[in-house]
């Protein structure tokens, strides 16, 4: 049996949270990054939430941020997190488990 | 400029620091795992809080809130009740590698808009990051995380907070991951040693830039009334000493003394074999001091108190009214306990609280280990009572044929008052003596003197002395009775002598009075004759004349 990752179904939806502190060229950069993959891997089934700390920063201790920008997967479960700008994508990918087992990207 | 200073509100360390840490600036304190770095971060905020009035962040990187809460709740502090007044802020702070994948740049800024948050919240003064090594375990880029620690305490610095940051020793080096580089201002390492079995634990100011500061290693203590540093000596000898007397509990002891007791405020030391009475001594001079509403502090390194209240009334000493009315206090606590240092932090703190008049350490050899140590350790507690005025006595136990034990070698010197208690085995029998080997500063009985525990205290006997030596006990009183004897004997056969001289002089005088008896009758008869001769010489004339008238007439 496979093991899924959620990935595969193609109903679930990813919730993605994106943890910034103003308007620093990382913050802007991970923001285009996150966008850029979601829209090549999950087209449809994703929901991006960028949080500015500078505005609230009393939801840095919630999700446990320490680094900036940081990017947390809260659906499908497990929670994951991700720091850095997301430069690097295939690292995104794999550490989000946004491509379903098995498949291979062209 | 003078360097403002945060005061901890950790007694002793404030002294050592010259009033606290560096205002505005963060102290970096390092020391191996179980030094007590937590509880030194977490006694500095809430003493903040609830000495000072200074709000404090706490950020843990390494224990939970509630585990936080739970684990110094035991020293009395209600970090639930800080918090929810809103005087304290705890954070923790959780990073684990394996849920945190990283993919590209990345800085701390969480941790900034998290620390600056929680600062602002409640107008935080002082904060605690504990410990922030713990980021480098979570985190792999340690280029980033360096460069993000220097800014970290420059912020800090900006904040205008009074900043502990703790670290864990490392190999080499102070911190394990070197972040002694970025906090420069102050340095101060925690150590926890291991010697002859016994830990004690030690703080030492590294460094404190701007200001004077000990340099010396100090122990530090940790127990239920939290955190204290003891500051080596004032060894200054500057102490001001008294000239009043202090009784020594034992009537005939006092009378030994030239000033009849000891000095107040000076050291005493009883030494003596085992089973002399030393903690008799001991106890009668607490006993009088509490007899006269003085408070005494009495150190018991080998019984219970329990024990001494016991042993001590069966030689007429009561010592639990003076615990009820609060005067008398034991200290009870094995010597193996803890270090040497530790025990006199300890010491010091009670002596501190209690504020006693006068101390019974029972007894001094109770500590062993090497005697540079116990002589330091000593040096500082008689210093100690000296600075406050405080008479110490302390008893050690002496080996048999030993002049003096190890203890008693290193502290002699600080005495001012030595008195030996021995034994002198003889006839079988075991007695008690006792000498006043030195005592500064009064003229003072050089007699051996016996003495007894009795059931209502101790009493002192003038011993025997004569040509036969010393003579204690049963043959002391041998001795006494054979003199007294001997006396008998002489004032008989004077009286003898009297006796007879008396007769002597009877029987003379007798035969004087008969030898006289016999001259008078002698001279009675002579006077007779000479009345009887001239009678017959006129007889004999008239007889002549009467014969020639009678032959006619005259011729």
């Amino acid at each position: 049996m496979t093991e899924s990752n959620g990935a595969d179904d193609e109903s679930m939806e990813f919730n993605l949270r994106l943890y910034v502190a103003g308007q620093t060229p990382k913050s802007l950069a991970a923001i285009a990054n996150l966008k850029r993959i979601c829209e090549d891997n999950l087209a449809g089934r994703y929901k991006i939430e960028v949080i500015d700390l500078v505005v609230t920063p009393q939801l840095a201790a919630g999700d446990q941020i320490v680094a900036i920008p940081t990017l947390v997967r809260r659906l499908p479960p497990p929670l994951k997190r991700m720091i850095g700008d997301l430069s690097n994508s295939e690292k995104v990918i794999v550490g989000l488990d946004l491509r379903p087992i098995g498949k291979i990207v062209s | 400029m003078h360097l403002p200073k945060t005061p901890t509100g950790i007694g002793g360390l404030d002294d050592l620091t010259l009033g606290g840490l560096p205002t505005g600036r963060p102290t970096l304190l390092c020391g191996a795992a179980g030094c007590g770095k937590t509880l030194f971060g977490m006694t500095f905020l809430v003493n903040g809080a609830v000495k000072f009035g200074e709000n404090g962040v706490f950020m843990s990187f390494e224990e939970r809130e509630g585990d936080l809460a739970a684990n110094v709740h035991s020293l009395g502090f209600d970090i639930d009740g800080l918090v929810a007044r809103k005087k304290l802020v705890i954070d923790y702070v959780r990073i684990e590698r394996a849920e945190i994948e990283e993919s590209g740049e990345y800085d701390l800024e969480g941790l900034f808009v998290r620390l600056g948050h929680a600062i602002d919240t409640v107008g935080a003064k002082r904060v605690v990051l504990d410990t922030i090594e713990a980021l480098f375990s979570g985190l792999a880029d340690s280029s980033i995380l360096r460069a993000e620690l220097r800014r970290l305490f420059g912020w800090l610095k900006d904040k205008g907070v009074t900043a502990i940051i703790t670290a864990e020793r490392g190999e080499g080096q102070l911190t394990r991951f070197g972040i002694e580089e970025y906090v420069s201002d102050c340095v101060i390492l925690l150590d926890n040693r291991v010697q002859e079995q016994v830990v004690t634990r030690r703080l030492r100011v590294v460094k404190y830039r701007g200001s004077a500061h000990g340099t010396n290693e100090y122990p530090f203590l940790i127990d239920n009334e939290g955190i204290s540093v003891l500051p080596i000596t004032s060894a200054g000898l500057g102490h001001a000493i008294s000239d009043e007397s202090v009784p020594t509990g034992v009537k005939d002891l006092d009378a030994m003394l030239g000033i009849g007791g000891y000095f107040k405020g000076s050291s005493i030391l009883i030494s003596g074999l085992a089973g002399t009475g030393k903690s008799t001594f001991g106890a009668a001079f607490a006993d009088a001091a509490c007899g006269r509403g003085e408070k005494c502090l009495y150190f018991a390194f080998e019984e219970s108190p329990d024990q001494v209240v016991r042993n001590m009334r069966s030689v007429g000493i009561d010592l639990t009214t003076h615990l009820k009315a609060g005067l008398l206090k034991f200290e009870a606590a094995r010597p193996s306990l803890f270090g040497f240092e530790m025990h006199l932090a300890r010491m010091n703190r009670d002596i501190e609280q209690f504020k006693p008049s006068m101390i019974v350490v029972d007894p001094i050899s109770a500590f062993r280990g090497p005697s540079t140590e116990i002589h330091a350790t000593l040096i500082r507690l008689a210093d100690i009572c000296k600075t406050r005025g405080i008479t110490a006595l302390f008893t050690s136990l002496s080996a048999i044929d030993e002049q003096m034990n190890e203890s008693e070698r290193s502290i002699s010197s600080l005495m001012d008052t030595w008195i030996s208690l021995r034994d002198i085995e003889a006839d079988g029998e075991r007695n008690r003596v006792l000498y006043l080997l030195k005592s500064r500063g009064m003229s003072h009985s050089k007699q051996v003197r016996e003495y007894e525990l009795s059931d209502d205290g101790i009493h002192l006997t003038e011993p025997y002395l004569g040509p036969e030596g010393v003579l204690t006990g049963a043959a002391r009183m041998a001795q006494e009775a054979r003199e007294r004897e001997a006396e008998n004997e002489r004032a008989e056969l004077a009286e003898q002598r009297k006796r007879q001289l008396t007769r002597k002089r009877n029987a003379l005088e007798r035969q004087i009075a008969e030898m006289r008896a016999a001259l008078d009758a002698e001279e009675d008869e002579a006077s007779k004759l000479v009345d009887h001769q001239s009678v017959r010489s006129t007889s004999t004339a008239a007889d002549r004349a009467a014969m020639a008238k009678k032959r006619g007439g005259s011729r």
